[in-house]
């Protein structure tokens, strides 16, 4: 019998309007497994991960956690769900008002049980993680945008969350660090046995990282399988995707401006 | 041609903006005991009092005292004329308590407001902030607009005070000082018919023009298109919504206090 898939997407559909964003998304992931997903930017990425935590509800299609229905759940019991996720925002969505340590503090201070907890030592442990201990009393505005990125990491992992969905997680960071965030993801992976769901464009780390790769085009998944599949596809917008080739018609739209 | 099809969807979306408005103050009135109850919420009280109470302030001074002052210097030629220049205080104090302190004191608010909230909480939405939160397992009415919401519903009728007694001031200050109107007799009439109910009645009002405040420009901030530039819409648009809400309920609350009182107490004439 096949174990049930922690995380499941069945036949998705999600439009704005006239837009047509997700149309028909299947996915079934595994509990420990690290799928990449890849895709032109505007294809619905993000729109795909905030439908899994329930920020966003599909027009059709179902969503399971743990065979838990998302899509429908209450909102207390969904809130509670909640806690199993780790999300990465893809503005890193720091609270300004609040220090980095104090934003890395948030989810485990909103917890039940919070008061008994070494809260600062968490944080500090979090940080040094992502290699920003000492950062705790900088507001996000005297931040870089790489920074930001880290202690959002650092806040996304602070209840360590049993799923964990990062949206692009090392665009903006220069090579070294996208590197150590790679580790990260991995260890974590080996560490807590984290299930996670990688959106990039970063292709390096892509090939570190996954288990298993997907492509998102036109509102479903292209292409579904692991890195050496996908270095043998022969499918031309997967080819073109991971060699960062333009296609004529993405050309024309230069040489008529 | 404005087609039938066009008609209806801006029907569906008006509803549907309708519907969200409702179910946006449902969710605050729901979450509003549930947070007084919790010690931990009250923390997120006090920054609000700060921003949207002691900064204001000034402003509320500045307004009271100059309406306080135009209302006195227009009033005093004609009222002389009449031999009624020692009824002043009458008609400076009874427009201020009842009419222009809560409504200037509104307006101001929405003003400073509606600047202030929409435009961080719309911010916040479009970094996904507000998303944070959620994933979280924070509700972000309870978090953001609860404490927004009490802050402005508590401190509307204490800033309405400032504008009043600066107006009250202010009008004195126009008679005695400056036109001396003999003080004893001003004062007098003044006391005699302004009454409690008067004050009352215009505190009564800034508090629901504080709830409208509070709640119509974190609505706005929460819903905010993406963008600086949706950002700086849902301001404009906060201040204009709130400022009409602000006279369009004054009008009704006028006139039902009018009604209670004549229920109350009967008819009574001041001059
Ligand atoms: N709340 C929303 N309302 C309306 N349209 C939306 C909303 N969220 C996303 N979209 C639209 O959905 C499409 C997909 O957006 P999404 O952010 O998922 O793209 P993405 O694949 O993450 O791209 P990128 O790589 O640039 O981040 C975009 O065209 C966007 O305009
Ligand atoms: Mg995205």
């Amino acid at each position: 019998m096949e174990p049930v898939p922690i995380i499941e997407l069945a036949n998705v559909h999600k439009r704005f309007g006239q837009q047509v964003v997700l149309d028909g998304v299947n996915l079934r992931l595994n509990r420990g497994e690290t799928a990449v997903v890849i895709g032109e930017s505007g294809m619905g990425k993000s729109v795909l991960l905030k439908h899994i935590v329930g920020l966003l509800s599909p027009d059709s299609g179902e969503i399971y956690y743990d065979g838990i229905r998302v899509d429908t759940l209450p909102r207390n019991q969904l809130m509670r769900l909640r806690e199993h996720f780790g999300y990465l925002f893809q503005l890193s969505a720091l609270f300004d008002s609040m220090t980095a340590g104090e934003n890395v503090a948030f989810p485990i201070r909103q917890q039940k049980n919070s008061k008994n907890l070494d809260i600062d030592k968490i944080v500090s442990e979090k940080l040094r993680l992502v290699g920003l201990d000492g950062i705790q009393s900088k507001m996000p505005s005297e931040m870089s945008g790489g920074q930001k990125k880290r202690v959002a990491l650092a806040r996304a992992i602070a209840l360590e969350p049993s799923v964990i969905l990062y949206d692009e997680p090392t665009t903006g960071l220069d090579p070294v660090r996208a590197d150590v965030i790679n580790e990260l993801i991995l260890r974590l992976q080996k560490s807590i046995n984290v299930t996670s769901i990688v959106v990039t464009h970063d292709m390096a780390s892509a090939y570190k990282v996954a288990d298993r790769i997907l492509m998102l085009h036109g509102g479903k998944f292209i292409f579904d399988g692991t890195c050496e599949e996908l270095k043998s596809c022969s499918i031309e917008r997967v080819r073109r995707f991971i060699e960062g080739r333009a296609s004529e018609e993405d050309m024309l739209s230069i040489e008529e401006a | 041609m404005l087609g039938l099809e066009t008609i209806g969807r801006r029907t569906v979306e008006t509803l549907d903006t309708f519907g969200q408005f409702w179910r946006f103050v449902g969710g605050t009135l729901w979450w509003i005991p549930q947070t007084a109850l919790r010690r931990k919420d009250w923390g997120l009280l006090m920054p609000q009092f700060y921003i949207i109470g002691v900064r204001s302030v000034p402003v509320m001074i500045i307004t009271g005292l100059f309406v306080g002052l135009v209302i006195a210097a227009q009033a005093v030629e004609q009222l002389r004329a009449a031999g009624l220049e020692d009824r002043m205080g009458i008609l400076v104090n009874l427009s201020v308590v009842k009419e222009l302190g809560p409504v200037l004191a509104g307006v101001m608010l929405a003003g400073r407001v509606g600047g202030a909230l929409t435009a961080e909480l719309g911010t916040m939405k479009v970094t996904d902030q507000l998303d944070a939160l959620r994933v979280m397992g924070t509700d972000p009415i309870r978090h953001l607009v609860v404490p927004r919401v009490v802050a402005c519903i508590l401190l509307a009728p204490i800033l309405t005070l400032y504008c009043d007694i600066m107006g009250a001031w202010g009008g004195q200050f126009v008679a005695i000082t400056l036109e001396d109107i003999p003080a004893e007799p001003y004062l007098y009439y003044m006391a005699d018919a302004v009454e409690n109910w008067d004050l009352f009645a215009g505190l009564i009002k800034s508090v629901v023009f504080g709830a409208a405040i509070g709640i119509i420009s974190c609505y706005k901030g929460f819903h905010c298109r993406a963008g600086a530039e949706g950002v700086g819409r849902a301001c404009t648009s906060a201040f204009v919504t709130s400022f009409i809400v602000i006279l369009v309920t004054d009008f009704y609350l006028l006139r039902m206090m009018q009604d209670m009182y004549d229920t109350i107490w009967g008819f009574k004439a001041i001059i």
